[in-house]
């Protein structure tokens, strides 16, 4: 692989860009491999990475069954923070902010993170009271955040309206670190990298099947042919259920559609991520200039990548209240991916009932900020057999009552 | 945006009118049931791509919960029905074995 630089760029404007390689080999299936991780979104490839990079697998087959990343990878709105309440959370999601500070270094490809800066409104009593205490959480927990107050969050936000009428801003929980980076580049690093150590990324391979002999998993049936397999990887966001059906046992997840917004770009105004959960909205502001815009989910099952209409009313009706000078305007583009939500609104990282078989999901709402650090805990697992940040994130958590309740404690709009 | 007919008041409305409230036809354990038992009503659902069965409630309108069939990856309503009941009708099950063949739900098809 040659390396991305300030030179290869100067070299490649000399010469008319010709030397320019593929970032990644479009490979073929092979017969068999160690490791097959089932889909090239950020949290699959992720975890290829990992296993190559600290655990030295690399005879490691990613398969994706449409393009790579075009699942909720991209189709996210790229927020990156840890401010969770619970400590296994607290845990995983703070591994992960912190691997994102030196993606770009490690992977040699710009993923544009952005540690702008992440700020939870609090609306209510109830909300200053839930942000208080996960400040006092995070402190001890030792992820960075603080409570700010109103003239603090106008002073960070000079285009909010902090007197309401109906839901005045009481203050935030803000965490400096916390902010955006580029999702598709993301993906298509980890992929870079992958590729670099022998492992193969296979588009448009679905997987139809999955083999197994004696309780044990013996590899998967594909759209180009079987593949053999030691471990298999289930990384497939809102499809978990459909993949682990053929494996023959079940999940306790629902798959919901979640959509997002952006508006035409315009000048920088904010340079902040605020999140609104009262009222249902996320903004931040893209590199381009378009207002980037999320809400909560449908109520209802859906795998079609397509929402309600009246959920974007919803939301923007929240965001005109909150930042008046949106209502001026247009709106560029919209769109929705399916996410897998579970009873306790906290991933499962686990082994299955199926011996070798491993999976990855229940991301719900957020799983972008998640990406490297699922990917270093689900790789750790699948060499390992355990992981110290895995352990809580079993499947099983749910029949033995330990759940990791961050419904209402992520403050998140779900 | 779904179109659903409320068949205990017979009103026909969008979405908005309705609540979605999760899958139908859970079995309820109490106490002195098995764990997998509770696992199963309390956690584990079908959430299938295509037909499902699911409950809604007519909260801007009639206020009376009923059932709907489904279909996840069309967004096809094929009919409501009455929530007073353990099984979808014969009636609507065969409707949707016209359009999907070969589909099944948990024990029904």
């Amino acid at each position: 692989m040659k390396r991305y630089s300030a030179f290869a760029i100067a070299r490649e404007a000399a010469r008319h860009h010709t030397g320019w390689d593929r970032a990644w080999r479009d490979a073929q299936p092979k017969k068999k491999y160690d490791v097959i991780i089932v889909g090239a979104g950020g949290h699959g490839l992720a975890t290829a990475f990992y296993l190559g990079k600290n655990f030295g697998i690399t005879n490691v087959a990613i398969l994706e069954k449409g393009w790579l990343g075009g699942g909720n990878t991209g189709r996210n709105t790229t927020i990156i923070r840890s401010n969770y309440l619970q400590d296994p959370s607290a845990a995983i999601y703070e591994k992960s902010r912190s691997l994102y500070e030196t993606m770009s270094q490690d992977l040699n490809y710009n993923v544009m993170f952005s540690p702008r800066g992440v700020i939870m409104l609090a609306q209510t009593q109830h909300e200053v009271r839930g942000y208080l205490r996960t400040a006092h959480a995070n402190a001890l927990q030792g992820v960075k955040t603080e409570f700010i107050g109103p003239a603090r969050v106008k002073e960070l936000v000079p285009i909010i309206n902090i007197d309401g009428p109906r839901y005045p801003v009481l203050g935030g929980l803000y965490q400096a670190r916390g902010g955006t980076a580029r999702h598709d580049a993301v993906a298509w690093g980890y992929a870079r990298a992958c590729s670099d150590m022998g492992m193969d990324v296979i588009q448009r391979c679905e997987v139809t099947g999955v083999r197994t002999e004696g309780g044990k998993v013996t590899g998967v049936d594909t759209s180009r042919g079987p593949i053999d397999c030691d471990k298999l990887g289930g990384v497939v966001a809102g499809h978990s259920g459909h993949l682990c059906d053929m494996a023959g046992f079940r999940l306790p997840i629902e798959s919901v559609a979640l959509q997002a917004l952006v508006s035409e770009p315009i000048k920088p105004c904010m340079d902040v991520v605020v999140m609104a959960n009262t009222v249902h909205g996320y903004m931040s502001q893209s590199d381009k200039g378009e207002m980037v815009i999320g809400g909560g989910t449908d109520g209802y099952n859906n795998y079609t990548q397509r929402g309600s209409f009246h959920h974007i009313e919803e939301t923007v009706r929240a965001l005109v209240e909150t930042f008046p000078m949106v209502s001026r305007l247009k709106m560029l583009r919209q769109w929705g991916g399916i996410v897998d939500v579970t009873g306790d609104r906290s991933p499962i990282l686990s082994k299955t009932p199926v011996e070798g078989m491993f999976i990855n999901c229940g991301w719900g709402t957020g799983g972008f900020k998640a990406i490297p650090g699922s990917g270093w805990a689900m790789a750790e697992l699948m060499a390992k057999g355990h992981s110290p940040l895995t352990d809580e994130f079993s499947m099983h958590r749910f029949r033995e009552g330990k759940f990791i309740d961050e419904s209402v404690a992520a403050g998140v709009a779900h | 945006m779904l179109i659903l007919t409320c068949p205990c008041c017979g009103v026909t409305g969008e979405e908005t009118e309705f609540h979605a409230g999760g899958e139908a036809h859970l079995k309820r354990f109490g106490p002195g049931s098995s764990e997998d038992q509770f696992e199963e009503y309390l956690f584990m659902r079908e959430n299938p791509k295509g037909v499902h069965f699911e409950r809604w409630r007519h909260v801007n309108g009639c206020g009376k919960w009923f059932h709907a069939a489904r279909n996840t990856m069309t967004l096809e309503v094929y009919g409501t029905y009455s929530a007073q009941t353990h099984t979808p009708p014969q009636d609507l099950r065969d409707r949707i074995s016209e359009k999907v063949p070969g589909w099944s739900w948990r024990e029904f098809q």
